[in-house]
């Protein structure tokens, strides 16, 4: 496929390095700076363009006649709509994906129509870190929950603790703990190593556990993990940027919100927003006033300032001060890697988070959903089955019959309403959507022509 | 340093390389010459050498950085100038000291084209094949190859690709993915090669004549399956055939890349540096051939016209075909064609020489600079076309045009102490470090008469001026080595 990215900013590099990565596509990038595109091809096999991303003449050159895909990342809300809009009417660019920030854009359905602003697909970071986030504090003690099926299935990932009734013993043995929900173990990673979970693989404390269940369950399964938390009540958020104040504006009525915001100006804006949760002006770092605020008390601190060394420091002394929990938005994932699980709980990454949701739309096959896990290292996927069984190479087959790359299992199946563990011997339906991890995301070509179906089909 | 990773990129080019011992053992076969099994031997000795380097590190399967780009180039084309002397060493017919066959192999692979040979046209056809296969290989590079045929370079393809192409601005690319790109390249090559070997045919040559001199000529190589090379053909037609595709072999392989691909010669004519290439040779030529007029060197108009053009375009695109002897020509002529072939051919084309691009942005600053003395407050960015040229890349000529000074200086002192004059130490350092072939004085006919020192020196400068230089000198520095 041939892919243009515009804009050169983390997300745009790390969708390039992603995308590049898979070698039936041609990825190039479109920038402003000349000295950023440099570096990124000095490790990319991918062309880049210098100029302005939403000017046609630069567009042209960086072949927007024959591309597939257009994904405008760039800074500014308005560049991005303008770029696809220009893709469409000049270049007739079959698909356009769009980061739009500003939740004001997003508000209005009726603006992002083929006849306004022509934009497929559009990605708001804020909002998925915001959905992110809230998704670890309803599940206190996850590392990462994802949805598939529309939220009917979970995977979430914890930490096997020693006080999870699982820890020990062999994973056959879920069956006798749990015997009425269904739920699978999708991975296991030991020591930042991933191994293939059978029956027989015992689980020890301390491994990263992935495991997938229906929406009501996970609960109970997380239960078998480690020892289950209690509900989170008191939150308080550093940073009253967008995505503080929206996760803000989510929990406020179910949770104790309390904000810090260094600004007095912003904090009386955002104080203006919010109903119940309460806005303190001050810095997210200040030891008097954490302690004046009850820090110890406090069930999730989390750091989402724009500035990551900040949060790192805000986060870890939040947690000395005896937040239970305490979780940091990290934009580079080498940071992410030397805090995370130690001196930090939790390291939330937009790249990654936003990487996820747009992966998804850039893949062939009916694949309705990409998440990234541990940094981009493991991926989980839901695709769709269609057509019968002539003209798809997976409808109508039993799993051990399917011809899976290595470090790839089907985990879950969801028909309709419902919610099917897989075994190796049941047979795919058409319109099954099938939830696979991949271990080796390098192999996710091979899912993707497993999943798409034959020319003949209409 | 990656040498794990260097190594096992080395292994597997030396395995594909071994293949090219194939065809002239075909050849030899087909004109029943007694010079095949050489060949066979090498390929087999070449083909269990790959392996012996890359087997101990097959499954380091790590990204190519930077500097193993420069290592994995340099190494292989210094292995490669090595192995391919091999069948020149091991044949009996004719019988080469081991200096000699590298510096055959390595005037073929760099497509310089001098020679320590004499008596081509009595020599076995699949040697006279296999020189002529080497400087095909070495035009558009053979690594250039390797990355259009091994998918598994990923980026380390561009590293290398970038430490083997010619020309100052080696970022742009083709298409968004380096094997695409080299794919491309290789095959506007082959349809050039293709065309060119059709036109030698249609002109009057031989089927096998055609075929080698195709390969010469498109690669800018200047070996001739004759001692009298072009002359021999004594043919005009196949004279401007052999002047057509020498230019455009000369001209930035994009360009004929976006000519393709667009049906159109706009690409030509609104590229500066094509321009400039157009201008200089127009220049050299109308030159010499007043000179020659005017001297009353030949008595026919036609022949002073067609060997004027000829010797002017073969010297000033660094091929070094001859149809003439023109190092006997009058006053200034010969060092004018010397001085034209450092000029040389434009980047991104399979011609030597310091490239026009380089010598456009040089004189562009010199007039900068003049202007700079009347206007001293003005602000003056220096363009190609519509657009200016980043800073950087205007330096890096600077750097690069004082280096080849340097080296080319002190090639021509080592020349002199081994005892050549000062007109043919001159030439052959010219010769060799343009790529382009024969010198004047003792060399002008080939390098067969110079001491074994001097081929060693040519050896390097051929080298040296393939891969510009840089590639290879950066090896020598602490720098490359320190971590």
């Amino acid at each position: 496929m041939k892919i243009l990215i515009l804009g050169a900013g983390q997300v745009g590099s790390s969708a390039a390095y992603h995308l590049s990565r898979e070698e039936s596509n041609e990825v190039t990038v479109v920038d402003r700076r000349a000295d950023v595109l440099r570096e990124l091809q000095d490790r990319l096999d991918i062309r880049t363009v210098v100029g302005h991303a939403a000017y046609p003449d630069v567009l042209e050159r960086a072949g927007a006649d024959d591309a597939d895909i257009v994904v405008a990342l760039t800074d500014t809300d308005e560049t991005n709509m303008v770029a696809c809009q220009v893709a469409y009417t000049v270049f007739h660019t079959p698909t356009k994906i769009a980061r739009i920030r500003a939740a004001e854009y997003m508000n209005d359905r009726s603006l992002f129509t083929q006849d306004a602003i022509p934009i497929d697909v559009r990605i708001s970071p804020e909002q998925l870190v915001c959905e992110f986030v809230e998704q670890l504090i309803l599940y206190p003690g996850a590392l990462q929950v994802l949805d598939f099926a529309n939220g009917r299935v979970r995977l979430v990932g914890a930490r096997a603790d020693e006080r999870g009734s699982l820890v020990g013993q062999r994973i056959a043995a879920l069956k006798e703990h749990i015997p009425n929900t269904e739920g699978r173990i999708a991975a296991i990673y030991r020591d930042g190593k991933s191994l293939q979970p059978d029956g027989d693989t015992i689980i020890e404390e301390n491994d990263e556990v992935f495991f997938i269940a229906a929406r009501q369950d996970v609960r109970v399964f997380m239960s078998e993990m480690r020892k289950l938390e209690d509900p989170v009540r008191r939150v308080v958020i550093a940073g009253g940027g967008n995505i503080g104040v929206r996760l803000a504006l989510a929990l406020e009525q179910t949770n104790q919100v309390k904000i810090i915001e260094r600004d007095p100006e912003r904090a009386r804006i955002i104080s203006e927003q919010l109903n119940k949760a309460i806005v303190l002006i001050g810095d997210g770092a200040d030891e008097e006033l954490l302690l004046e605020e009850n820090i110890d008390n406090v069930d999730v601190f989390c750091a989402l300032t724009n500035a990551e060394e900040a949060n790192i420091l805000s986060a870890m002394l939040a947690k000395k001060l005896g937040a239970h929990k305490v979780m940091s938005l990290i934009n580079r994932p080498s940071y992410a890697d030397l805090v995370e699980s130690g001196s930090i709980d939790i390291a939330i990454s937009p790249q990654q988070v936003t990487i996820g949701s747009l992966l998804a739309h850039v893949r062939r096959g009916d694949v309705v959903r990409v998440h990234s896990l541990r940094r981009g290292a493991a991926e989980a996927i839901e695709a769709v089955a269609h057509g019968g069984e002539r003209e798809s190479s997976v409808v109508g087959r039993k799993i051990e019959d399917l011809e899976l790359p290595r470090g790839t299992n089907i985990v879950t199946i969801v028909r309709g309403e419902e919610v099917i563990m897989a075994h190796h011997n049941t047979v795919i339906e058409p319109d099954d959507h099938v939830i696979l991890f991949m271990t080796d995301r390098r192999k996710i070509e091979q899912i993707e022509n497993l999943f798409q179906v034959d020319v003949s089909f209409v | 340093m990656n040498w794990s990773v260097a190594l096992r990129i080395l292994g597997l080019l030396l395995m594909i390389f071994s293949i090219t011992m194939l065809p002239p053992v075909a050849v030899g076969l087909f004109y029943g010459d007694q010079a095949w099994f050489p060949f066979l031997q090498s390929f087999a000795m070449i083909l269990t050498a790959g392996p012996i380097a890359w087997f101990p590190v097959r499954n380091k399967q790590k990204d190519l950085r930077l500097r193993d780009g420069f290592l994995v180039v340099a190494s292989f084309w210094t292995v490669l100038g090595t192995a391919g002397a091999l069948p020149l060493f091991l044949v009996d017919q004719p019988s080469m000291s081991f200096t000699d066959a590298v510096f055959e192999s390595m005037s073929g692979l760099t497509t310089t084209g001098a020679t320590v040979l004499a008596g081509l046209d009595m020599l076995p056809k699949s040697i006279l094949f296999y020189r002529q296969q080497l400087q095909w290989f070495g035009g558009m590079g053979i690594i250039v190859l390797a990355v259009a045929v091994l998918p598994m370079l990923g980026v380390g393809g561009m590293q290398l690709y970038r430490a083997e192409t010619p020309g100052p601005v080696k970022d742009t690319k083709l298409t968004p993915r380096i094997t695409e790109t080299a794919k491309a390249l290789w095959y506007v090559y082959l349809a050039f090669t293709i065309l060119c070997g059709l036109a030698y045919l249609l002109a009057g040559m031989e089927p096998f004549d055609a075929i080698c001199h195709a390969f010469s000529t498109v690669a800018i190589g200047g070996f001739s399956t004759h001692d009298l090379s072009i002359g021999f053909f004594a043919s005009p037609a196949i004279d401007i055939v052999a002047i057509v595709f020498m230019i455009l072999a000369g001209v930035n392989f994009s360009l004929h890349f976006f000519a393709w691909q667009n049906v159109s010669v706009r690409h030509y004519r609104h590229d500066p540096e094509f321009r400039a290439y157009a201008f200089v040779l127009l220049m050299v030529s109308a030159i010499v051939i007043i000179s020659l007029a005017l001297k009353d060197t030949y008595t026919d108009w036609n022949a002073t016209l067609i060997n004027g053009l000829f010797q002017s375009v073969s010297i000033a695109t660094t091929t070094g075909f001859t149809t003439a002897n023109y190092a006997a020509w009058p006053g200034a002529l010969p060092v004018l064609l010397i001085f034209a072939s450092f000029i040389g051919g434009c980047a991104g084309s399979t011609a030597g020489g310091i490239k026009v691009i380089r010598w456009l942005l040089i004189a562009k600053q010199g007039a900068r600079e003049i202007v700079r003395l009347v206007h001293p407050n003005a602000e003056i960015p220096v363009k190609l076309g519509k657009s200016a040229v980043p800073a950087r890349i205007v330096d890096a000529v600077w750097g690069f045009f004082s280096v080849y000074v340097v080296v080319f200086g002190l090639m021509l002192l080592v020349m002199m102490s081994t005892g050549l004059d000062q007109v043919t130490a001159f030439s052959a350092v010219a010769a060799t470090l343009n790529n382009l072939g024969p010198g004047l004085g003792d060399v002008a006919a080939g390098f067969m008469n110079v001491s074994d020192t001097a081929k060693w020196v040519s050896v390097a400068g051929m080298l040296l001026g393939r891969l510009e230089i840089f590639t290879l000198l950066v090896l020598v520095t602490p720098t490359f080595w320190r971590h």
